[in-house]
């Protein structure tokens, strides 16, 4: 057991009076005062968040673009320059080894965001990856996971706090140019800062990466900005529920080497029309008919169906059938009702299906539905 | 102000407030469990005149993350569960010591099995 490590704004939590918790090997405000409070602010008004957590990775070289075709689901080489693609490292066996973002700054440069729990794992497979690949020379990876740090605005006036922080300036592009799944470089008191519209909580909003060094720094004038816009740090229990509403993946929960993407509803990430990509062949075969397929569930009451807790089809427990099993749930603070992400059999799959979760022993109705579960109003 | 000495505590973090008059506890969960828990969503407790035995699971108390289950600290018969709880959980957090969640007429008055303040602290690591 290796002890957890903490991001440079630790002390900044520690003095906002945060609990922490393990998460992916580090450890992490979990909540500041009340994960509700800290859900309801970034819905309506901004939250703050550290994932320095997250795991960065540059790949460079004239090949970088051609090697992420091979190495990722997507097709990263024809990214315009200042965009963000949601991705997958897909297995030999079509599973999903992370989910990643990647960022393609300038010709032959990307920046590829993985899950902390999985930083290892990406570190691998890439470097495996590039030795099997036919010219490995044009391409360098570099983990940069212990130099940078990375804090999420999220939330309606994200923009407005973002636009308003001191010492933040020297934008390529203007914010109001830079469009949902897209990025811009500037300057933060002379360090370069990598602005990305993108984030976990289903709200506009910024992820701002910085050299370590300036993070405390950035943290405070962000926080400064927008305090007076109702932004609040938030912790990674509001950033759970977030994502849930959101129908975001959470690896570990809905998306694990035993999954293929199509599985979880991610067939459009994976670019079956380009050459040849690891996990491709895998992916070719056709997926078992009865492979469970990720779902929403939505449910009365206040009762919440968990990770793991079985979903049948009936309510006669000397009748109902196991069809599926929860991978996320809880009560959602916007909706005021459960929700739950599933895997459930697809013949019990099609949108308004009536099933039931086993909370413990009780049946609780609960009905398929699309995701998200919440979606902002533009 | 509730005067915490004059407590007692389970293991399982709950404070058991007895009345020697009257033979009745009245029971709830402790600030640490709160504050582990995280904002309390959801609360269910047993009904008045249900049978409790001492170390039995008798409710669940929910947050936005996790669930924790009520354990009986005392055997004994529910006089009255607080309906006030289970209509705003938030109360458990706004203060933990004042969300009496059960009372409880008490079979006996055996409380040796509960901690008292100084080893309920040592439990939790000097964070209670």
């Amino acid at each position: 057991m290796t002890d957890l490590r903490y991001t440079p704004l630790r002390e900044r939590h520690e003095a906002l009076g945060a609990s922490f918790t393990d998460f992916g090997g580090w450890n992490m405000p979990v909540r500041y005062t009340s994960d509700l409070a800290e859900h309801h602010a970034v819905r309506q008004a901004a939250g703050l968040f550290d994932i320095s957590h997250m795991a960065e990775f540059i790949v460079e070289g004239p090949d970088a673009g051609a090697f992420l075709d091979f190495a990722l689901a997507g097709r990263i080489s024809t990214m315009a320059f200042g965009k963000a693609k949601y991705s997958l490292v897909l297995a030999e066996t079509g599973g999903i080894i992370d989910d990643v973002i990647v960022y393609h700054l300038d010709e032959g440069w990307f920046l590829v965001i993985a899950n902390a729990g999985n930083r290892d794992a990406v570190a691998a497979a890439f470097a495996e990856r590039r030795e099997e690949w036919s010219s490995s020379r044009g391409v360098a990876i570099e983990d940069v996971t212990d130099s940078y740090s990375l804090i999420a605005v999220q939330g309606p006036v994200a923009r407005q706090i973002v636009e308003a922080t001191a010492g933040l300036g020297g934008l390529e592009r203007p914010l109001a140019d830079v469009s949902y799944y897209a990025a811009t470089r500037g300057e933060f008191t002379g360090e370069q800062v990598l602005i990305a519209r993108t984030g976990y909580t289903g709200e506009d909003g910024y992820e701002l990466l910085v050299p370590n060094g300036a993070a405390v720094a950035l943290w405070d004038a962000l926080l400064a900005a927008g305090e007076p816009l109702g932004l609040v740090p938030a912790g990674l229990a509001a950033r759970d529920t977030l994502r849930l509403e959101a129908g975001m993946p959470l690896y570990g929960h809905e998306l694990s080497l035993d999954i293929v993407p199509a599985q979880a509803g991610l067939g459009r990430v994976v670019a079956v029309d380009k050459d040849d990509f690891v996990g491709r062949s895998a992916l070719a075969a056709v997926v078992a008919p009865d492979a469970p397929v990720l779902v929403g569930l939505v449910a009365d009451g206040k009762r919440a169906g968990r990770a793991g807790y079985a979903v049948l089809d009936g309510s006669d427990a000397a009748t109902a059938a196991t069809v599926g099993a929860i991978t996320s749930g809880a009560l959602s603070p916007t909706l005021g009702h459960p929700i739950a992400m599933a895997f459930v059999s697809p013949h019990v799959a099609a949108t308004g299906t009536e099933l039931f979760i086993d909370v413990r022993g009780t049946r609780i109705p609960a009905t398929v539905t699309d995701l998200p579960f919440y979606r902002r109003t533009k | 102000m509730t005067d915490l000495n004059a407590l007692k505590y389970t293991e399982e973090h709950e404070w058991v407030a007895f009345d020697a008059s009257s033979g009745i506890a009245t029971i709830g969960i402790t600030d640490y469990a709160a504050e582990k828990l995280g904002d309390v969503v959801y609360v269910d407790l047993p009904a008045a005149g249900a049978a409790l035995a001492a170390g039995d699971v008798c409710g669940e108390i929910e947050s936005t993350k996790s669930v924790g289950e009520l354990y009986a600290p005392l055997s004994g018969e529910v006089v009255e569960a607080n309906e006030g709880i289970v209509d705003d959980p938030s109360l458990v957090n706004a203060d933990a010591f004042e969300a009496w969640l059960i009372k409880v007429r008490v079979d006996g008055a055996d409380l040796d099995g509960l901690l008292d303040r100084a080893a309920y602290v040592a439990l939790t690591g000097g964070e209670a």
